[in-house]
């Protein structure tokens, strides 16, 4: 049974998104009266209902094995923010040993 | 200026490509300043295609004002948000871009909407306010805000939007211009910016019914690079436009007509199908059973999806980067907490939320099954009627401001619209006559048509017939 409690800075870091304590302050009761609200759902007899995930009956179509053209590697790294050597650089990911 | 009365002067002569980018060009810097559609345009490449249009194809010549969610080569495509706003430009064209060239129109300007699609007020915009056209102290509805007040104050002659949860619908209606929503898979989504994959769609703002059918013909079809737009033909949506709707079906759902909805709108939308009844439609009385949990359904699957869809703004390949970061995990965090706005941030906490180990069943598997029972509701209707009439907003358009701290009653404002999307079915605003509403004077209404899944063809008719109606003194 869900509850309209939530743990934004928790969620958040899940996401990948860093919150000031400002925002942590005004989206707290914010999100807390959306799922409230979203509590209703939970009073429904859905018991034996096929869920929709998509609502067109189209699945898992595959495309024609044909070469074509893609886009040029200039195409694809003239919005990187930093890039060296034809590659996007990055921070460095691995530890020293 | 309508699309079709340009075309005629087109042919006849009596103005070129190029005159009429001018004069919106000219429209845009005199006029423009007090609304704030336009994010930015291109006059100079706009007039280089131009040079080149071919006027005998059914499009041609014609400009068409794009939301800044749909990329266009070479042009920015910042989802009116402030990650993409620094320095991306598009490696590529939508499918929609390509085709609307393919029938001679010319992509024409960048329209503010609200962040990443979210919202319904253009108020959430990282980058400016629009205002609407009909009264400057109101939003113009969204989150295709932008490309509606366009169309609306004529520095656009038709532009493309894109709808989640109503975001062509609800801005026509509060602008009075016409806006379609096509259904799920009628349009390519390959160059849209994905909000929320099973319920985004491209469609249409246009000043005419028939405006709105020229440019979903040039854009509907099957695309290989969007496994969801269905390898369907699209019939031609022109030939039975103007065929009437005597002896249709229109259902009334008797779920949008309760409290909460303002008495001006009540009383144009039933006027307007009055109107309709009088030119022999039969007006049935119907129910949505499940109208009262959608609300809830989609504000649970569309923060979901988009939590998912917006893990692809990391700062790495495009976009903000945070600058000086600890590590890679800093990098992403940083990034996103700067290049994000409130909305964006609010719906990727609760998609994230919904989706998580413990609350997934709770939430989101159970939205999906009601999504189920909101589809089956419309497929129950469309046994009786050939489609359903209501409001496309509870209230026309409100103070700017208004809703500042309290997402909720935002939401709940998008009602009549969203169900469209659950269900994947096609719907239309047109129109409907004025209303005073909070101090304001002859605010815009719209009337919104709902039709079975690739049911445009229909829909434009009854729109044209309402369109027609409406036009005539009473």
């Amino acid at each position: 049974m869900p509850h309209s409690h939530i743990d934004v800075r928790y969620v958040a870091n899940l996401a990948r998104l860093e919150l000031s304590d400002d925002e942590v302050a005004v989206f707290q009761p914010q999100l807390e009266a959306i799922l409230r609200h979203a509590e209703a759902l939970t009073r429904l007899d859905v018991a034996g209902i096929e869920p929709t995930a998509h609502p067109a009956p189209v699945f898992g179509r595959m495309r024609d094995d044909v070469p074509h053209q893609s886009l040029t590697p200039a195409a694809l790294l003239q919005n990187a923010p930093d890039q060296a050597q034809g590659q996007i650089r990055v921070p460095k990911v691995v530890t020293d040993a | 200026m309508s699309i079709s009365t340009l075309r005629q002067q087109l042919l006849a002569g009596e103005t070129t490509p190029s005159a009429i980018l001018e004069r919106l060009a000219g429209d845009i810097a005199d006029h423009d300043r007090q609304i704030g559609a336009y994010l930015c345009h291109d006059l100079e490449s706009a007039l280089a295609e131009a040079a080149a249009a071919n006027l005998s194809l059914p499009l041609g010549g014609i400009p068409i004002a794009i939301k800044d969610n749909i990329n266009v080569l070479g042009q920015p495509c910042t989802c009116g948000s402030k990650f993409l706003s620094e320095n991306y430009r598009s490696p590529y064209d939508a499918t929609v871009i390509r085709k609307l060239r393919a029938a001679g129109a010319i992509p024409f300007g960048r329209m503010n909407m609200d962040e990443f699609a979210m919202g319904s007020s253009t108020e959430n915009s990282a980058l400016q306010t629009t205002r609407n056209p009909h009264d400057t102290g109101r939003i113009p509805g969204g989150s295709s805000g932008g490309s509606a007040a366009a169309v609306a104050a004529g520095s656009a002659i038709a532009a493309l939007g894109s709808d989640t949860g109503g975001s062509i619908r609800q801005p026509a209606s509060h602008c009075g211009v016409v806006g379609l929503k096509p259904s799920y898979g009628r349009v390519s989504r390959y160059g849209l910016v994905a909000f929320a994959s099973s319920l985004d769609q491209i469609g249409p703002l246009t000043r005419t019914v028939e405006d709105a059918a020229l440019i979903l013909q040039a854009i509907a079809g099957f695309d290989p690079a969007d496994s969801t737009s269905l390898d369907v033909p699209a019939p031609d949506y022109l030939t039975e436009i103007n065929a009437g709707v005597k002896g249709m079906k229109l259902g009334v759902p008797r779920e949008y007509f309760g409290g909460g909805i303002d008495p001006g709108v009540r009383k144009n939308v039933e006027e307007a199908i009055q109107r309709l009844a009088a030119q022999g439609a039969d007006i049935i009385e119907i129910s949505l059973p499940h109208t009262e949990h959608a609300v809830a359904t989609y504000y649970v699957i569309a923060p979901a999806e988009a939590s998912s869809n917006l893990a692809r703004f990391d700062g790495i390949r495009y976009g903000h980067r945070a600058a000086n970061p600890a590590d890679i995990l800093d990098l992403y965090k940083k990034s996103r907490e700067e290049g994000f706005g409130p909305e964006v941030k609010r719906r990727i906490i609760l998609g994230t939320y919904v989706l998580s180990s413990g609350y997934y069943d709770a939430y989101y598997g159970r939205a999906q099954k009601i999504r189920t029972l909101i589809r089956r509701d419309f497929e129950d209707a469309f046994q009786k009627v050939d489609a359903i009439v209501s409001p496309v907003a509870p209230t026309p358009a409100r103070r700017l401001g208004a809703y500042a701290d309290d997402p909720l009653h935002e939401y709940l404002s998008d009602i009549f619209t969203l169900s469209a999307n659950l269900a994947g079915i096609p719907g239309i605003s047109v129109p409907c006559g004025l209303s005073d509403f909070d101090g304001g004077r002859n605010l815009p209404t719209g009337l919104q048509i709902l039709g079975p899944h690739l049911g445009e063809a229909k829909l434009l008719q009854i729109a044209r017939a309402a369109e027609l109606a409406s036009a005539r003194p009473a």
